[in-house]
């Protein structure tokens, strides 16, 4: 079967990111997609697959992940950036077509696109 | 939603929310017989008689931040419009399941879509104490994948580790390919065109 290979291939990438110090050690950034039942409906998972490409291309190791309804549905989908020692800000409608430049402006340039934000958490 | 793999995604959300940590999802296209079936069992905290009773109900929801309550009764009703049902069964405590089944040639259903991102959008979950049983069977085909073997494989390395994401998409990827074939679509892949 080859998933048994490709499974295999999990374990030579274990041993080679545990070898491998600087891809380790947390980037301190991750982008948070609302993925309720509001956010799959406005398209949030055509959103990070848009946001999983676009890392891929730039070659940028940021962490991703997924999490339920926050109940700003009308502003699904819902993007939450964090970053170490910076507050959390949340950008409301990002369809995938906005992906190229959230990335490009709020990780690359680290400039927030404000139009586009719909709230800020301090870090606590 | 315009895919049923987005009522997939919500089942999994479901099943994530009510705390489970053992989830199992079977997709079973069969083109011989016209049926296409969806079902997912976790072992998340359940539901009693009353709860699910009005879980069909979309204007109910035990969520907090809302008043509504759409995923089943919107899987239930794309079902249905295809020949199909849906079914319930839940216990407090001891998990809940839920089969979905369409006839796979109605002119109303939905294609099942992007599998590969559904599956990818649950198991990146900032819940990472949880696992997926996923088996998807096209006539005689069948693609498996297991989280548990993953996470042996992987000790330490979560599944969302950036490198191991990529890894996953690829595995998806051809996963999906393999079992679909070239042209995407089952019918045609199995050689089983009605």
């Amino acid at each position: 079967m080859p998933q048994i290979k490709s499974l295999e291939e999990l374990r030579r990438l274990r041993e080679r990111v545990e070898r491998d110090i600087s891809t380790r050690r947390d980037t301190g950034t991750t982008i948070i997609v609302g993925m309720g039942t509001c956010g799959i409906a406005a398209g949030a998972r055509e959103t990070m697959r848009a946001i999983l490409e676009e890392l891929r291309a730039r070659e940028m190791d940021i962490n991703v992940t997924t999490v339920g309804c926050i109940g700003m549905c009308a502003k699904e989908p819902l993007v939450d950036i964090e970053q170490a020692g910076k507050p959390r800000v949340s950008y409301g409608n990002i369809t995938p077509d906005m992906v190229s430049r959230l990335i490009e402006q709020h990780l690359v340039k680290g400039q927030v696109v404000e139009e586009w934000v719909v709230g800020r958490l301090q870090e606590s | 939603m315009r895919e049923l793999s987005h009522h997939v995604l919500d089942l999994l959300e479901n099943a994530l929310a009510a705390g489970a940590t053992r989830v199992t999802l079977r997709i079973c296209e069969d083109t011989q017989g016209d049926t296409l079936e969806i079902e997912i069992q976790d072992n998340g905290r359940g539901m009693d008689a009353e709860v699910q009773a009005r879980a069909l109900d979309p204007f109910f929801t035990t969520r907090t931040t809302r008043h509504v309550g759409l995923g089943l009764p919107l899987l239930k009703a794309a079902a249905e419009r295809c020949n199909g049902g849906l079914s319930l069964r839940s216990a407090p405590g001891q998990g809940t399941l839920v089969r979905a089944w369409f006839q796979w040639q109605h002119i109303d259903r939905a294609p099942l879509g992007d599998m590969a991102s559904t599956l990818l959008g649950a198991l990146l979950s900032s819940r990472s104490d949880w696992d997926l049983e996923y088996e998807h069977r096209v006539d005689g085909r069948v693609f498996r994948l297991d989280t548990r073997e993953m996470r042996e494989m992987l000790g330490d390395i979560p599944l969302g580790h950036p490198h191991v994401r990529r890894w996953l998409e690829e595995y998806l990827q051809q996963g999906f390919a393999e079992l679909y074939g070239a042209t995407g679509c089952p019918a045609f892949a199995g050689g089983h065109q009605a």
